[in-house]
């Protein structure tokens, strides 16, 4: 029987196997950030130990880094302990770190690709949920925990139980490819399967309708794989992604060698079986509008609210949660998506700020004005991508139609600088998670893609972009 | 690790399903570069009023409860963020075994790596569970939940009951196979970064 893509890169990586044990897994890149590494350094100190291969580990700051001016000093002092915690860390075990001041800052899912850090059938981790992003190239990229950090940067292996396979299919060619995005395509996935549905499991995104999609649009497909519970997403890398990555400040020298090798490799056998399969059609998909307070909890733009019994499918414990997820949301079954007026939009976070999705969103605004109800603001996901947007005039779209334009990081999508909503402040956010208080105590986190993001904050509520000229 | 013990006490019955990481411990404490001390704030938004007040309604605020080292909740309990503070905001508060009908991936490994047992069980006991007021008993080494009225089994992996029943220090125990780490150093073909 032949073997899928995640069967073949595990078992390339496999140092130790034992049965009915966990194995002990090689990982290529680890990628460290100031909230989820200090303990885990404490932890090599305690214990006189050093870092295995500060060759194969990189270093940013991204959650709590101010995205205002960054020549001011950080007024949070617990923000800027961490931070500065994390520069002494990386100094005393020889960690290269892009800190505040790189021009290679930024979100650590945005950057790793963008120089060439994340490589087709590498492992990678990080101590973070999101690290699937890197899935999008054809890596097994996984988030852990603290003390797996501690374990990858005292041994660079980690002990995992090998997960199942899941398959995604993603059948049919857009017809609407700018209005129906690669954020509707993953949230309408999540609605489906669940927020449980990919746990334990390894998803590859497959189909006409995956293959189709830029690497931009494939990093925001594979970063929400753990909303829907998944331990990682994956696709097979081809051409695009050979491209993507030639020529970037770290590709590895010997690259063309390496895509051929890659080229032969990284892909699912046709007689491979997955554990596990869902599929849907392109174009049974519209654009996407979370009402309750988990990923799964979304719907289709020009939908009401569903009722807590429509939702829970018979199931009581899910209704109850639909029941607390509409009082939080301070919504109402029936109401359509289209008349809920919104006080604040977030265009960021390692699911939303490249490249593509800042020009996307541009032309929506080019021209327009943010409704007198809203406060707008786009986060880039690195200072890469700031600079990019600029050169291309970008910034002077958003900020002329009053959208603040701010510097690279996670911002709004956690809060954990000074960007957070008010309490009962309603965001339409490109983000990846609506949970109670995610973006600010209080505060009500709605779902969507770039672009219904922008058109939201030119209208002051929702609007279905598809009755918008988008080409 | 200190090893795991068996343990005697009430359930506190959280009865919500999908508790996500920013639930059990927002994101404002995650500033902290220590791992104790995060008792405290567990839960703190549902626990706390905006001037930080106890709330009433919040099953941890019931002195019924006080000093109990068992929590039930409903399915995916501890989805989203892989932030391992959830855990060390659990064990801090004193709850040493959690228990739910099924557990987001990152949230379960990391209960193994600060001596929490995480156990899964079908739906129906759990709605059991969540109703039990008397005393229940946690025998990992005979992987048994004993309430006055019956004694449920649950299932564990033999190497995870291994690693908390002897509190090891999974670095040490990895160290083991250096020479294999560097053994598959040799051949691997995946380029340094720098």
């Amino acid at each position: 029987m032949g073997k899928t893509l995640f069967e073949k890169i595990w078992e390339s990586h496999i140092v130790v196997e034992k049965q009915n044990e966990p194995a002990l897994i090689y990982i290529d890149r680890h990628l460290v950030h100031e909230v989820t590494s200090p303990q885990a350094f404490d932890g090599l100190r305690m214990n006189n130990r050093q870092v295995r291969r500060p060759d194969l580990t990189i270093a940013t700051m991204d959650h709590n880094v101010p995205t205002s001016d960054r020549t001011l000093p950080i007024l949070d002092q617990t923000s800027a302990v961490q931070i500065k915690t994390l520069e002494n860390n990386c100094k005393d075990f020889g960690i290269k770190l892009f800190d505040i001041n790189s021009p290679n800052q930024g979100i650590v899912h945005v950057i790793g690709p963008q120089l060439g850090i994340t490589l087709p059938g590498s492992t990678i981790v990080c101590g973070d949920s999101h690290t699937s992003t890197h899935g999008a190239f054809g890596a097994l990229a996984l988030g852990i925990g603290t003390s797996e950090v501690e374990h990858v940067l005292a041994s660079q292996t980690l002990w995992l139980e090998k997960p199942k396979t899941f398959e995604v299919r993603v059948e049919g060619k857009r017809n609407n490819p700018h209005a129906v995005t690669a954020k509707d395509i993953i949230l309408s996935i999540i609605k489906n399967i669940g927020t449980a549905g990919g746990t334990g499991t390894v998803i590859e995104y497959r189909g006409e309708g995956i293959t189709d999609l830029s690497m931009d649009q494939r990093m925001t497909i594979c970063n929400m794989s753990i909303e829907g519970g998944a331990r990682a997403g994956l696709i097979a890398p081809d051409q695009k992604t050979f491209d993507y990555l030639r020529d970037r400040e770290y590709t590895p020298k010997n690259y063309e060698t390496l895509v051929d090798s890659w080229k032969e490799n990284l892909k699912t056998d046709s007689d491979a079986i997955f554990d596990k399969q869902f599929i849907l059609n392109i174009n049974d998909i519209a654009p996407q509008v979370s009402w309750g307070t988990n990923p799964g909890m979304t719907c289709d733009v020009d939908e009401p609210i569903p009722s807590p019994d429509e939702f829970s499918n018979g199931d009581v414990n899910q209704k109850k949660g639909a029941e607390k997820a509409l009082e939080y949301m301070d919504l109402k079954s029936g109401t359509m998506i289209e008349d809920i007026t919104i006080d604040r939009v977030f265009i960021g976070s390692c699911t939303n700020a490249r490249l593509e999705d800042l020009i996307e969103s541009s032309k929506i605004v080019q021209g327009q004005k943010v409704a007198s109800n809203v406060h707008a603001m786009v986060v880039p996901g690195s200072q890469m991508v700031k600079k990019q947007a600029e050169e291309m005039g970008l910034d002077k779209i958003f900020i002329d139609a009053n959208f603040e334009w701010r510097e690279a990081g996670c911002s709004m999508c956690l809060g954990m600088n000074p960007d957070i909503l008010s309490p009962g402040e309603r965001c339409a956010s490109t983000s990846n998670r609506n949970f109670e208080g995610r973006q600010g105590n209080g505060g009500r986190t709605h779902l969507v893609s770039p672009v219904m993001a922008a058109a939201a904050a030119i209208n002051g509520h929702f609007v279905d972009v598809r009755k918008l000229d988008l080409n | 690790m200190e090893p795991f013990q068996n343990v005697k006490s009430i359930v506190t019955p959280l009865d919500k399903v999908n508790v996500d990481t920013d639930q059990i411990i927002p994101k404002q404490f995650l500033k902290l570069v220590q791992k104790s001390g995060f008792g405290k704030f567990l839960f703190f938004n549902w626990r706390y009023d905006e001037n930080e007040n106890m709330k009433s309604d919040f099953i941890l605020n019931d002195p019924k409860y006080d000093g109990s080292k068992i929590l039930v909740a409903g399915d995916n309990f501890g989805c989203g963020s892989s932030r391992e503070h959830a855990v060390w905001a659990l064990d801090d508060y004193g709850f040493s075994v959690i228990i739910s009908s099924s557990f987001a991936d990152i949230f379960f490994s990391n209960c193994f790596k600060n001596g929490i047992l995480p156990i899964s069980l079908e739906s129906e006991i759990i709605q059991k569970l969540l109703q039990e007021t008397n005393v229940v008993e946690v025998d990992l080494e005979n992987q048994i939940i004993k309430t006055p009225s019956e004694s449920i089994s649950f299932t564990i992996n033999s190497h995870k009951k291994k690693i908390l029943l002897e509190g090891l220090d999974d670095i040490a125990q990895t160290f083991q196979y250096v020479d294999e780490i560097s053994e598959f150093e040799k051949k691997s073909t995946v380029p340094s970064v720098l």
